[in-house]
Order: C-alpha cells, then structure tokens, then sequence
C-alpha cells in the first residue's frame, strides 16, 4: 500500500536520544524531497522525564498531525506510557521495543498495535560508541524509505565535526538499524515526492518568529528565559549580533518589557518574547507602551495555564489576557501566526503595524507552533514600506508629542532631535505631553489612541479565509492546520466548506468578518482552551451565523482533523 | 535637585537633545517634566530597566534616571541589584526622603524601624532600613555618593563627576519631605562633609559606609574602574546571509 503521509513517533527518557533522532529524520526527509513537521512533548524535568518526537513525513506541506501514528518507536519505556493519550495508535500501527527495555506498556498496547522487537542496546555492543537512537534512526530511516545517501549526509552534517570516530559509530549503528528492517514488519510505503524548484526550508516556529522580527526591523531585544519562549531569544541573540543589534537577558520580565520600552523610545524597533507567566509580570508596562505610545512587540508563546500550569505543552489560554489583561482603555494590537512559516509573516506585519501605529502588538503564539519543526517552502519575502512616523527638528515649544491628529498618529520625537524635548508618559497627558487630568484631554488621547487602530486599513492579511459553501470553520493560531487539513479532506468528498483563520484577533474587524461570512449559515468555531475564550470574544464582538458551535478542548492535547471532521458530519 | 540638575548639565554643556532623563513614580519622578531634556516617566519602580534599554540602545545619549527611595529600593530593589552588576553607563540619583510622599506619608525601604508616623504601621515597620549604598557597593556599583539637597552646589559638583563617570553611578540624594517628615528639616544641620575624598578601596569603602549613620554627605565614597556593560558592536551582515542557515 502506498501512502502520501507516514507519521512516527520516536519516545524514550529524557536524554535518550528521542528529539535529536526526530530532527535528523526530519532533515533527512526534507532533503530526500519530502515535507516534514515534527513537533515534541517533554517532560517538565530536562533529565529522566519523557521525552517524544512526533514526526510526520508527507508528499505535500504538512501543519498537523494525522489522526492516528503510523510507527511508534521507543528507545525505552520509563515514562512513555505517560504519552499514551498523546501518540493514537491504531491496530494498524506498529509498535517497536527493545526487548532489553522490557514489555509495551498497557495503556499503549491497549491500542492493539502489532509490535515488533527491535534489540537496540543490544545492536550496539559490537560497534564502540554506537547509541541506540542511532539504530533506531536507521530502522526508521528504512521504513520510511528515506535513501541512504541522505541518511549519510545528514549523519555527516551532525557528527562530522565530533571527528571520524563518532561519525563511525553513528554509521555503523544507522547501518546496523537500516538492515534490520527487513526483520519487522511491512509497512505501508511512503509514495515518492514531487520534486519541487522551490527552495525548502527547515525551521521552527519559534525560530520564524525571531527571523520575521528580524526581517521588521527589530534591531534591541530583552528576555527574560521561559519555557517554551526561549528560543525565540537563542535564535536571535547570534543573530541580532550578526546584523548589528543588541539582545540583553534581563533580570526578570518586568526588566525586560521596560528595557524594550527604553529602546523604543530611543527609535530602535524593540521586542520581548515571553509565555504565560511572563505576559502576566509585562502586562502593567505594555500598558505603559500603550499610553506613551511607544511601539513595542511582544510575542506571547502559550503554554499551558493558569499560573505555571503546564509549562512544555501547548494551549492557546492566553487570550483572554492578550486581549482583556491591560488596565484602563488600552488599545493594542494582538495578532496571531497559524503556521510555522506563519510565525515569520505574522511577526514581521507585527513589528511593522507597531512601528507604524506607535502602540502595542502582541503576538500570539503557542508551544506547538514555536517547537514545531518544520520543512516548508521558502517563506516569500514582504515588504512593509510604511515606519514610524518622525519628527524632524523643530522650533521650541512648538513640538507637541501628542498631538491630536486626523489619523490619530502623532509624530514621534527621537531623543537627539533638537527642539523637540517631551517626557513621554504614562500618566494621562494633553497634546503636549504635559500630565493632565482633565475629562477634556482624557477622553481627547483615549479617542486619538482608539482612533489610529480603527482608522488602519489591514488589508487582506486580518486573516486567511479559504474555500466556500454555507458552512465554516473559524479558527486561529496552531488548530488552523488541523482546520486546514479538515477542510481538505471534507472537500476530498466532493463538499464544499469554508475556512476562516484570523490572524489579527485586535482591533476586531467586524466588517471583514461579515463579508468572510457571508452566506454562511452553520460554523464551528475551533480552539484548544477549555472555557471557550475564542468564541465568547467572537460571539461579544462580531455577528456570527446563528447556528454556532464550538469545538474546544485544553492542550497539551492538539485539536485533530479526525476530531473536527467528526464535528461537521453531524451536522449533515 | 532640580537647579543642582540644570547646573551639572550646563557646566558639563550637554546640549539638551542629547540627555535623556528617566524616572519611575513618586514625587521626585516628576522630575523629568521640569526639565528640557527628554524625559520618560514610566511605571512604579521601572525606571532603571526604561534607562538601560535606551542607553544600550542609544550609546549616544546622556541617560539620567532619577527616583526616590520607594521607586529605586523596594518595588524596584531587584533592578536597583542588577542595575549596580551589569554597570551599564547610567547615573542614578536617589532623592531619599525615608518616605512614601505622593501616597501621604508611610514607610519607605530607608524609614528607621520605630518611626510611628503612618497609619499603616502604627507601631513603626519593626523592619531594618535599607541601607542603599552599602547595598549598592556589594552589587557591584562603581561609582557611589551621597549628597544634600540642602547643598546645591556641592550636590552639582557631585552629579557632574557622576555623569562623567563610565559605567553605572548611584548618587543618593538625602531630600527632606517637609509635609510628612517636618523634622527632616534638622537635617541641614545634622549632615556632615564625609571627612575624605575620593576612595578606590573597596573594603575601606565598605567599612566606611558600613559604620555610617547615613548622614554624611558630599563626597564620592567609592569609585572602581570596572568596564561599563555595553551593547556589542556587531557587524553588519545581509539578512540574507543570515537566512541560509535554513535553507536544505
């Protein structure tokens, strides 16, 4: 049998080898011509917890996971049965142990998956320094038919700096995995890619935000380490060094959204990356960026919540503070990416609407986007010509900061201007930036501050509407590629569906919703928190068909297209 | 304060574009709205990370920042720390009035523990006050001076050497709040010019400022050499070089 998309889970303890073993098939897929994306679920420990790499290898772009794995392979099984609820398997799947490792969990055999033994540990003693996750590369490698060429190359590209012995031993184990395929049993074949001119690209989520911050112009970054956000920050310290900007690690997050705040008012385009707890400490100062008008993004990596919740898996719970967690009236943007290669679009529009509008944009991302790792097509370049609006030199006294103009965007004093000295503020503050409590200027900056976030035309970007017909999916963030292969698979049956996947969740945009909507009579709107927050903010803000459903369910469990589709068919 | 401001920075012919004065709340955070250079006046107890961004961000830039005893030691002590570690180019002054003015009058970080003024703590805090500069000295800062308000000109003389100083200087200000603490009053006469000058040794330093009873004035009562943290002088590679790293 032949198929267009294999899935694979290689799990083990933490440290055994599970995620470096999925990163090289990924890369060995993506250079055989495959597409590829894997994500992880780890433990919260960093040793002896569980750690699983769940990988899928397809002939076309993939952004999920299928509704059941293929392979699941286990270097040991200390902790794996844990994933049970995480790896569906079938009885058509197959489950390969290491007989020294003992016997498959219950709760994973009770998938009735056939299982084979495969005696890593014990492949291994004849080869110095060989490991079990590289026998485990090459059987894997095998079933999935990746040529062994590319399995070399790869190997090459990992071990060949560590010197002509290790790269040995990872040959000679890869090898010894590779011909100890024809021991297990068959699996369906991988259909051949098409090969493409496009030039693919492999990364992750978290490393596309930093790059499309990069690409915005984002040239002073501050953090403050947080799972699973820190990457963002690893990625772009090196780089930010290379293309001549700075990245300090703050002492805390209060530190590091004030910094970037500094940084801003001194015109560089400034961010912070953080998850859930972080956003919480940031929330006063992204206030503070809102009144003075100081543009700053803040990429939100969401893990699961409240408070530390659970800090390696995904959800998408931090709306409701994204949005709602500012005290007073704060307008602010909030935006969302829905892929990986998303990540890099939806930054960079991000750096670009902060910098152009002067406030506030959150970017709203999620563990299962930023760890994700991906082969994608090269993501095209945009250019955003619009930056901030400056002031030039002026007479004294005659500059006023806020002043209120038609747009509502005032030009922005970069200290070294001469004649145009201001205090930028937090505290309410009339057209000259001077602290005011009159109702008067209040409600004049409150109105300037709504203003320019309404009046900005978005353009088609405010969301990725697909497909047609009278019903529609309306989701956002990481469930948009299980909603994307839905409605796939639903249109496969000759039935038409529409998909609406929201990219920028604030300022609302009830018109171009309405449009996206129109004729639609039945939706279902899609999201992984467990009280719904999605559609209570689409149901308080937006005029929606009147038969709506929500399909909602908290992480660390991934929404699945199987889930989704089983949704719609009820409604036949 | 302020004239002490205005008076450092013209002596030293900073022209007012290139400084940039930043304060957190309280009543002597206002402080940037008084002045002609640019300002930031941002949340309780956040200016110094507001300063550091912009001067790393800005290496040009004169960055002041200016807070009083609340701001700086208690809503904002971790960054005071970290402040005085990462020795980014910056002088802060602290305007210490051993209390919470702007919110009517109840214990700071460096009220003395039997103070009975407030309402809060009737009884006084029973809590050992801070003590900035012996805290600062152990957090690394290179750079420390205490000063009156009561004494302008001295006070002017000591914020130009602050400013002139390369990495972070702290400069506490002993500032009278005459509407809560009217006996603050007495502390022109209870200040005193530190006997010496100008010390390098670290544990004299701190001897000295250990045995201090937080009154004497007027001198730079510690001052190291350690390189100030600055921003990296990258190179300025194509973003396209940069991107290769993701290519197959």
């Amino acid at each position: 049998m032949e198929v267009n998309s294999l899935s694979v889970i290689v799990a083990g303890s933490g440290g055994a080898g599970a995620i470096s073993t999925g990163s090289l098939l990924l890369e060995a897929a993506g250079l055989s011509g495959w597409y590829a994306y894997m994500t992880r679920s780890v433990g919260a420990q960093i040793r002896g917890g569980e750690a699983a790499a769940q990988l899928r290898v397809s002939c076309g772009p993939a952004a999920s996971h299928e509704d059941h794995f293929h392979i699941l392979l286990a270097l040991d099984w200390k902790n794996v049965g844990r994933f049970a609820a995480e790896m569906p398997l079938t009885q058509d799947s197959l489950i390969i142990g290491d007989p020294e490792q003992g016997d498959v969990p219950p709760e994973i055999a009770a998938s009735g998956a056939q299982q084979a033994l495969l005696p890593m540990k014990q492949m291994c003693q004849a080869i110095a320094g060989g490991r079990p996750n590289m026998v485990a590369m090459g059987a894997l490698a095998g079933l999935l038919s990746l040529p062994r060429q590319v399995v070399d190359a790869v190997l090459e590209k990992q071990f060949g700096h560590k010197g002509e012995k290790v790269l040995a031993a990872s040959r000679a184990a890869v090898n010894a995995g590779l011909d100890a395929v024809c021991s297990l049993p068959e699996m369906p074949r991988l259909a051949r890619p098409r090969r493409s001119a496009e030039t693919r690209w492999i990364l992750t989520g978290n490393q596309a935000t930093g790059l499309g911050a990069l690409r915005g112009g984002v040239r002073f970054v501050a953090g403050y380490p947080i799972t699973p956000a820190t990457e963002v920050l690893e990625w772009m310290a090196p780089a930010l060094d290379k293309v001549g900007g700075t990245l300090v690690q703050a002492e805390d997050e209060l530190a590091a959204i004030n910094q970037i705040i500094g940084a801003s008012y001194g015109g560089t385009p400034s961010l912070t990356a953080t998850a859930g707890p972080g956003l919480s400490l940031m929330t006063e100062s992204i206030g503070l960026a809102v009144a003075s008008e100081t543009p700053i993004v803040v990429v939100d990596v969401m893990r699961g919540g409240p408070s530390t919740g659970i800090p390696a898996k995904s959800e998408q719970a931090d709306l409701n503070i994204a949005l709602y967690g500012l005290h007073g009236d704060a307008p602010h943007l909030v935006l969302a990416p829905n892929s990986v290669p998303d990540c890099l679009f939806a930054t960079q529009w991000a750096v670009h609407l902060a910098e152009s509008l002067q406030t506030v944009a959150l970017v709203l991302s999620d563990q299962a986007l930023g760890q994700a790792r991906s082969v994608v097509d090269k993501p095209a370049d945009s250019i955003f010509p619009t930056r901030r609006l400056t002031a030039a030199a002026s007479a004294v006294d005659k500059y006023q900061r806020y002043a209120l103009t038609d747009t509502g965007i005032s030009p922005m004093a970069i200290p070294g201007t001469p004649g145009c000295q201001y205090t930028a503020d937090g505290l309410e503050h009339n057209e000259a930036s001077l602290p005011s409590s009159l109702a008067a200027d209040h409600q004049q900056q409150l109105d300037k501050r709504e203003r320019k976030l309404a009046l900005h035309d978005y353009g088609v970007s405010w969301a990725d509407v697909e497909g047609e017909g009278d019903i529609a999916i309306i989701t956002w963030g990481s469930c948009t590629g299980a909603a994307r292969e839905a409605a796939r698979r639903w249109r496969d049956e000759g039935r038409s569906l529409r998909l609406i996947s929201l990219r920028l969740l604030a300022p609302v945009q009830p018109e171009k919703l309405a449009s996206a909507l129109s004729g639609v009579w039945r939706a279902l709107v899609v999201e992984q928190t467990h009280s719904g927050q999605f559609q209570r903010y689409l149901r308080a803000h937006y005029t929606l068909p009147a038969q709506l459903e929500c399909l909602n369910r908290p992480g660390p469990l991934p929404i699945r297209s199987n889930e989704i589709l089983a949704r719609l068919a009820k409604w036949k | 304060m302020l004239s002490s401001l205005t008076n450092a920075l013209a002596y030293l012919q900073l022209p007012p574009e290139q400084v940039a004065l930043v304060s957190g709340i309280g009543c002597s955070s206002r402080i940037p709205a008084y002045t002609n250079v640019y300002g930031f006046h941002g949340v309780h107890g956040r200016a110094l990370p507001v300063a550091t961004g912009l001067k790393l961000a800005r290496p040009d830039l004169t960055v002041l920042v200016a807070g009083g005893d609340g701001d700086g030691f208690s809503i904002g002590g971790n960054h005071f720390l970290h402040a005085c570690r990462r020795n980014v180019d910056l002088t802060y002054i602290i305007m210490d009035n051993q209390v919470y003015g702007m919110t009517k009058g109840q214990a700071s970080p460096t009220t003395a523990p039997d103070w009975k003024g407030s309402e809060l703590t009737p009884e006084g805090t029973g809590v050992n006050s801070f003590q900035p500069l012996v805290i600062a000295l152990a957090a690394g800062a290179n750079f420390i001076a205490r000063c009156f308000s009561g004494e302008p000109a001295n006070l002017a003389e000591i914020l130009v050497q602050a400013i002139q100083h390369p990495g972070f200087s702290v400069v506490q200000v002993l500032s009278p709040c005459v509407t809560f603490r009217p006996e603050q009053r007495q502390w022109k006469n209870l200040v005193r010019m530190a006997p010496e000058g100008l010390g390098t040794d670290i544990q004299a330093a701190t001897q000295r400022l250990m045995d201090d009873d937080g009154l004497t004035i007027g001198q730079v009562l510690y001052k190291g050499n350690r390189p100030p943290y600055r921003s990296r002088k990258g190179c300025e590679k194509k973003m396209s070089e940069l991107e290769m790293e993701f290519a197959l």
